[in-house]
């Protein structure tokens, strides 16, 4: 028993040596693009098996996203979605009516950036309100601008109103998808640990106190949406492209309490939560797919046992050490003090 | 003139059905100060119960009603002491979550059971009566009336009944209440049983003015209403029922001035507009910061 | 010119007064508290400093700066940080984050440099967390300052709050009842360590306090509040001899 107990310890020491490693990183990224551009070119690995793998990476660039306003923030969006469908909808019409046929392969990365700024402006001004409320009310706020969203879409004609939107060629590859993650997942981890993630986790503790500790709540929150609804909208921008075909209903309350779903299961403020969540999450409902409708009544009661025997979710509030950057600065820092302490002790 | 009178009947007809779902959120809010996520679809379940118990059991509409709000406020008894009372002292966030699932639960339960559309058959013998132009409903008048003393007897047992004074004092002080002696636990199934009774109450007579029902009629009639106890200030049992009929009368108003697809656009703007200008609700009261 | 010149500083909630015609100017490097009995409007006079609450009337000036109308991190990179009676630290982070949190406006970075980790991010952060650390071990926090906040023992949270404080670099501390659940023989310990944080971070203090004897043994001056008016100022000798104040202390009769 205690001998298994020291593989583990053993084994998760060396797991920690190999992801401390400064070309850890680069190299799993550069294995990972090359795989993916491998699986896309020769299509060695089924094209439905391909396609749940476009959906996982879709899902985790939502959950990251969201999990910086709702985990991190402290907040509680349930208008996720609509960013989404912004993101979409921009993406969708530059790739059918803007961009001229032929080249738009090659303008894809353009039109996925398009969605994610267009989905970051209107992030900008969810954000408004949330200078002012908090909490249930900022919550109401999220719900509104998801429904307005969606309501919107349904009432201009040009972009084919309930119908939706058709035409869009196949441009989401596995590649892309695999690129536009890795982003997601880089930045927002580059936030979460710079001045002004603190400052977003700061206002999740106590905002009052963080105000009086200098941190300028406004500009922290602003930061906070328009990061988390861009890469909403990129996931949007890929989400049509995947599908080929889009409609407001896809993006309603149903959608945005999906993400939040993945969000709390996977774990609040983490980033390896998030990532474990919807990879659980999107293949569950994949591998239970034979069940039918009744997979649709296990999920939801799946999460009440999860929240009720594990209330913060998988990973909640706690974060894998691959993911936190600088973790030398303080051990460094702290290192040097120990043995300046012990130089002068013994002097 | 009867046009105007027209529409503001049929306001009043979704208000109430409004206010009484909303009811539910506020008396929980005011509570637990937990968002029943499931509340919207509890008010489905209510519909299908009406149903069930019309189709099956061939019952008339007073028993009907009254045995499908005795059925759901025991659903939402049990679900309060299965699923939300293990979390009472966890991070807020996981009942709301929990919640959603509650309710996902629930319409797909319901889906899978019964994947059509069901239609509710005729309980009441509707008599329409015709003055001038206006045309009135026996069934209109049933369901408003119905409402109105369904919210006055909640309304009397709120503010001058031993209970009520033991709700009112659980929303101001959930720590002090036990010590005086009374138990929070069943004071808060209580509030389950009468919130989640009178969403079922609105589901059976959602099913009467609008007979086919399916399982996910509760997703937005149940956001509607959760937005109706917001403006009225969440928590305060007037407030919802004033949310509610002004949220019935935004919607017919814009439908009757609008294509109506504009409706829950107008709407749910105007809970925006609402928001920014009274951020606490109508009733509701700003919670001074404490430094 | 005073440090601070609070003059005719009247504040209303509700109809309420919590604090009317509330005059006060600090020099340099004093040490002055506020008494009073509980509810006498002492918090609120902080709250009004920091922009917690917007003044109804008066003015507060910082080195002949306007205060009101300022927001909180406006008026705290001006110069001004608090402690609070009931310790509102960042629970769930480190301790050492708890410290960082309080350098968020000396950082040079701009957002754009944040998300990409580029430019100056490395070597901000390697300063800011360097100060943060030096600060922590003058407070000899430095051993904890991977743990989270809430897993320190009290003392040790009243000290990490008064750190925090400081690491937004301060001309003017207020501390809110810093001797708060305290022993008589932590309380002696405390006035030495207040008047060594005087000293050594070269700070002008103002404090809110109850006990007695704390504020009579190292405070320079004294303001007595009660319900919201300011019924003395003067020496901490002075006071005790005051009438007025055995009053709102003791009640009226005692008094009579």
């Amino acid at each position: 028993m205690s001998s298994i107990k020291i593989t583990y310890h053993n084994l998760l020491a060396k797991w920690h040596i190999l992801t401390g490693h400064k070309l850890f990183w680069p190299v799993f990224m550069a294995a990972g693009l090359v795989f993916c551009i491998a699986v896309d070119t020769f299509d060695f690995v089924d094209l439905y098996l391909q396609l749940i793998l476009i959906y996982v990476g879709i899902n985790i660039i939502l959950t990251v996203s969201l999990n910086l306003i709702n985990g991190y923030m402290g907040e509680f969006s349930v208008g996720h979605a609509g960013f989404m469908a912004v993101g979409a909808y921009v993406a969708s019409l530059l790739t059918v009516h803007a961009f001229p046929a032929g080249v738009q392969s090659l303008l894809f990365p353009l039109a996925i950036l398009a969605g994610g700024i267009g989905a970051a402006l209107v992030g900008f001004l969810v954000a408004i309100p949330s200078f002012k409320t908090r909490g249930d009310y900022l919550a109401i706020v999220t719900l509104a601008f998801g429904m307005i969203v969606k309501s919107v879409l349904e009432n201009i004609d040009a972009v084919g109103g309930p119908r939706g939107l058709l035409g869009m060629e196949k441009l989401t590859t596995l590649p892309w998808v695999f690129f536009w993650t890795a982003l997601s997942i880089w930045v927002i981890r580059n936030l979460v640990y710079s001045n002004f993630g603190r400052g977003v986790l700061s206002i999740r503790e106590d905002e009052i106190a963080s105000d009086l500790m200098s941190v300028n709540t406004r500009q922290v929150k602003i930061i906070a949406f328009v990061v988390s609804s861009f890469f909403a909208g990129i996931a949007g921008g890929l989400f049509a492209h995947a599908l080929q075909f889009i409609n407001p209903r896809m993006f309603d309350i149903l959608k945005s309490t999906d993400i939040l779903i993945m969000v709390y299961l996977g774990g609040i403020g983490s980033i390896s939560g998030s990532i474990i969540g919807a990879v659980i999450y999107t293949i569950l409902l994949e591998v239970l797919r034979p069940m039918g409708i009744w997979r649709m009544v296990l999920m939801p009661l799946m999460l009440v046992l999860l929240m009720i025997y594990r209330p913060r979710g998988i990973m909640g509030m706690k974060e894998a050490l691959m993911f936190t950057p600088l973790r030398d600065l303080v051990t460094e820092k702290l290192w040097r003090q120990k043995k300046k302490e012990a130089a002068d002790a013994t002097d | 003139m009867a046009y105007i009178f027209q529409q503001a009947l049929n306001a009043l007809q979704l208000g109430s059905i409004y206010a009484l779902i909303a009811l539910g959120y506020t008396m929980v809010y005011g509570i637990l100060t937990m968002i029943n996520f499931a509340h919207g679809d509890l008010f489905m379940v209510g519909a299908f119960f009406c149903f069930l118990i019309a189709v099956y059991l061939k019952l008339s509409f007073v028993p009907t009603l009254l045995l499908s709000m005795l059925a759901v406020a025991f659903l939402g008894v049990v679900i309060e002491r299965l699923a939300y009372k293990p979390l009472r002292n966890a991070p807020r966030v996981s009942a709301i979550i929990t919640a959603l699932g509650v309710g996902l639960f629930l319409e797909n339960f319901t889906l899978a059971l019964s994947p059509y559309p069901k239609h509710i058959p005729p309980l009441l013998e509707n008599i329409t009566w015709t003055i001038g132009s206006l045309s009135i409903s026996s069934l209109q008048i049933i369901v408003i009336v119905l409402s109105l003393v369904l919210m006055l007897i909640l309304d009397f047992i709120v503010q001058h009944t031993k209970a009520g004074m033991a709700m009112r004092a659980i929303s101001w002080d959930k720590t002090i209440v036990p010590l005086m002696g009374v138990s929070v636990n069943k004071i808060i199934s209580l509030t389950f049983a009468i919130g989640t009774g009178l969403g079922g109450a609105a589901g059976v007579m959602y099913g009467l003015a609008y007979p086919v029902i399916d399982p996910y009629m509760g997703i937005m009639v149940g956001w509607k209403a959760f937005i109706c106890a917001v403006v009225g200030g969440i928590g305060n049992v007037r407030g919802a029922m004033i949310g509610g009929f002004i949220l019935g009368a935004v919607e017919i108003m814009v439908a009757a001035f609008f294509p109506s697809t504009y409706r829950d656009f107008v709407a749910f703007t105007l809970l925006l507009i609402l928001l920014i200008v009274r951020p606490y609700g109508i009733l509701g009261k700003p919670q001074p910061q404490k430094v | 010119m005073p440090l601070i010149e609070i003059s005719k500083v009247t504040h209303r909630f509700e109809g309420l007064c919590a604090v009317s015609d509330f005059n006060l100017a600090i020099e340099q490097h004093e040490l002055i508290g506020i008494i009073g009995p509980n509810g006498a409007g002492k918090t609120t006079v902080f709250n009004l400093i920091t922009g917690v609450y917007r003044a109804t009337e008066g003015s507060i000036k910082l080195q002949g700066k306007e205060l009101v109308g300022l927001t909180p991190h406006q008026i705290t990179r001006l110069g001004i940080a608090r402690t609070f009676q009931n310790i509102r630290l960042f629970k769930e982070l480190s301790v050492l984050d708890n410290v960082r949190i309080a350098h968020y406006g000396q950082i040079a970075y701009t957002p754009a440099e944040a998300l990409l980790h580029i430019g100056r991010f490395r070597s901000e952060e390697k300063r800011i967390t360097n100060q943060a650390l030096d600060l922590l071990a003058i407070f000899k926090l430095d051993e904890s300052a991977n743990e989270k906040a809430k897993n320190l023992p009290y003392g040790l949270q009243r000290r990490l709050e008064i750190a925090r404080a400081l690491a937004t670099e301060p001309a003017l501390l207020l501390l809110d009842e810093p001797a708060a659940g305290m022993n008589p023989n932590e309380i002696m310990q405390l006035m030495d360590f207040i008047r060594w944080i005087r000293k050594t971070f070269s700070v002008t203090i103002i404090l809110i306090e109850h006990q007695m004897r704390l504020v009579m043994g190292i405070c320079e001056r004294l303001v007595v509040l009660d319900f919201g008016a300011t019924i003395a100022q003067g020496l901490p000798a002075e006071i005790q001899a005051n009438p007025r104040v055995m009053e709102a202390y003791l009640g009226v009769e005692v008094a009579s």
